[in-house]
């Protein structure tokens, strides 16, 4: 497969805590992948890596053939970023920021407009154009951040949480237009703590705990690693266990042997047991 | 070239739409400082005070105007970049674009120079009603923008150097305010002991209040300080373009 993003050991330390330890991963051109991992996992430091926003300790990274280290500005020209937190200059309308990103990507002048017009448009933005970013809400900022990564099409796209603090609607165009892009071309490299939408998108995940990769495969296999299967139960005491099996019929036999003090659930394993199994947590905490 | 320009004018666009958004504010703030230094200096000390056969208001009109560059081009500059950089993180948006390093770092200075500019303009300005002596040569104008782009490419420095509000501060505490005293704007150099002359040809402030002084009042141009802020404004721009590719958060 031709590898549009390769990774090869990186190393990343913050005084004497290594945040990213030794990280090797190749992503396919046209793929989207998703990076999970819980809390201070490293998946952060891993995509400013990538994104250049940070230098690498140790190791290479090569975007779309071009040495992230010894070429940046050529493997800038691939890369749209959706950064965790929003980054946006508070001090200029929704309308200059989309504007100056425009430039920073040296879209042609003809183009900036139309280009802008068309996501104004299609994210509903049109009434807060002339809004300083300052006073819009976190969710419409986060919308705009969004827009702004997405103006000069990347080839490859880089979301770090993009749909938190995102309402429904929201949520649902962004991975419309999502998977619209990849299906022109663009790879996708997301990272999120909504599991179940990441096993509805992703061709791959990549497990990262400690800032090394515990897991890397298609959901599909990850369920049928742990088992297809998963009765979760639960008796007087309220604490929750979760089994697994390679199939219905060994679940129910464990189902049916546990009597009549527990409340019982068989159902198909997901992508958000894999993660606990293997991470050994809890991801999100509340969710 | 034509693309390092394009490069300055993209990452300055920012920049030049916020001093819009602020124009009254900015026109207020580049008034104020100017009208307390000519009233203090020109009016308070002005007459117990006496420069050879100059009058010391004219002897310390292009000082201000030095001091003018420094504090206004450095601390737009550093206060903005600052605030996109640790804040509101805006300044990624610009690292992850392809734009060269010097783009950015000379993009970055446009408000500052922009801003210094229009002080030292106020000042020459209200200036020429108090000493009629002042003369606008292409050479002051030239050495005016040296120094409001050397000034600016050290809140670059500044701001890139910050990790904190807090370390911004000292900065200023330790670079900008000593110079602000004791580089020759409100003095001749001449007047302290010679080691103490050594030690400020150290600073880019000297240099520019020479030159300035020199051109604004037709005395022997200084070459070698107009030569050593121009030395000051490769280094600055040279260590700007190692920290940014460095210094990162
Ligand atoms: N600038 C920094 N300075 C020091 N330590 C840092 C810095 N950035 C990240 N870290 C540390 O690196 C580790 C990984 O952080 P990172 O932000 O990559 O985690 P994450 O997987 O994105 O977590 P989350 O799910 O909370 O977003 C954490 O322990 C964090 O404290
Ligand atoms: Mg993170």
């Amino acid at each position: 497969m031709d590898n549009i993003i390769v990774i090869e050991n990186i190393v990343k330390r913050f005084g004497d805590h290594t945040a990213v330890d030794g990280l090797s991963l190749d992503i396919g051109r046209g793929e989207i992948f998703g990076f999970l991992g819980p809390n201070g996992a490293g998946k952060t430091t891993t995509v400013r890596l990538m994104t250049t926003l940070a230098n690498l300790d140790e190791g290479r990274i090569v975007i779309d053939g071009h040495d992230i280290s010894k070429d940046p500005i050529k493997a800038k020209r691939c890369l749209g970023l959706i950064q965790q937190n929003v980054s946006l200059d508070k001090e200029l309308t929704v309308y200059e920021n989309m504007m100056h990103h425009a430039m920073f990507q040296k879209i042609p002048k003809a183009e900036r407009r139309k280009r802008i017009e068309e996501l104004i448009e299609y994210v509903e933005l049109d009434r807060y154009r002339d809004y300083m970013v300052n006073s819009l809400s976190g969710g419409w900022k986060k919308r705009v951040a969004i827009v702004c990564s997405l103006l000069h099409n990347p080839k490859i796209l880089f979301l770090d949480e993009p749909t938190v603090g995102l309402d429904i609607d929201a949520r649902r165009k962004l991975w419309d237009l999502i998977k619209k892009m990849n299906k022109d071309g663009t790879t996708v490299f997301l990272t999120t703590h909504y599991i179940e939408e990441a096993e509805a998108i992703c061709d791959r995940v990549g497990i990262i705990d400690n800032g090394r990769l515990i897991a890397l495969d298609s959901p599909k296999e990850l369920r049928n690693r742990i088992g297809r299967m998963a009765v979760e139960y639960y008796g007087e005491d309220g604490k929750t266990e979760y089994r697994y099996f390679p199939g219905r019929q060994e679940a129910n036999d464990f189902a049916t042997n546990l009597g009549n003090d527990y409340t019982v659930i068989v159902r198909r394993t997901n992508l958000e047991d894999c993660f606990v199994e293997i991470t050994g947590k809890k991801v999100g905490g509340l969710r | 070239m034509m693309n390092l320009l394009r490069e300055i004018y993209y990452v300055s666009w920012g920049d030049l739409k916020f001093l819009r958004h602020n124009a009254i504010n900015v026109l207020i703030m580049s008034l104020v400082s100017p009208i307390l230094y000519l009233v203090t200096f020109g009016y308070g000390l002005a007459p117990n005070m006496v420069e050879s056969d100059l009058p010391y208001i004219a002897f310390i009109i292009p000082g201000i105007i030095a001091l003018s560059s420094l504090n206004a081009s450095f601390s737009s500059t550093a206060t903005r970049f600052n605030v996109q950089r640790l804040y509101y993180r805006s300044f990624d948006n610009m690292m992850v674009s392809p734009l060269s390093n010097a783009g950015i770092v000379l993009g970055k200075t446009t408000l500052g120079v922009v801003r210094g500019l229009l002080s030292c303009t106020f000042i020459f300005i209200l200036g020429l009603f108090l000493a009629p002596q002042l003369m606008l040569t292409p050479l002051f104008v030239f050495s005016l923008i040296l120094s409001c782009y050397t000034f600016s490419l050290l809140g670059v420095t500044a701001a890139l150097l910050a990790k904190s509000h807090q370390t911004m501060a000292a900065f200023s505490s330790l670079v900008i305010l000593p110079m602000t005293f004791l580089c020759g704007t409100f003095f001749a150099l001449e007047n302290l002991p010679p080691l103490m002359q050594a030690i400020l040809y150290g600073f880019p402030l000297t240099h520019s209040s020479s030159i300035l002084r020199a051109a604004s009042l037709g005395w022997e141009f200084p070459w070698l300080s107009l030569l050593a802020l121009a030395g000051f404004f490769v280094a600055f721009f040279l260590v700007d373009i190692h920290l940014i590719k460095t210094r990162k958060i």
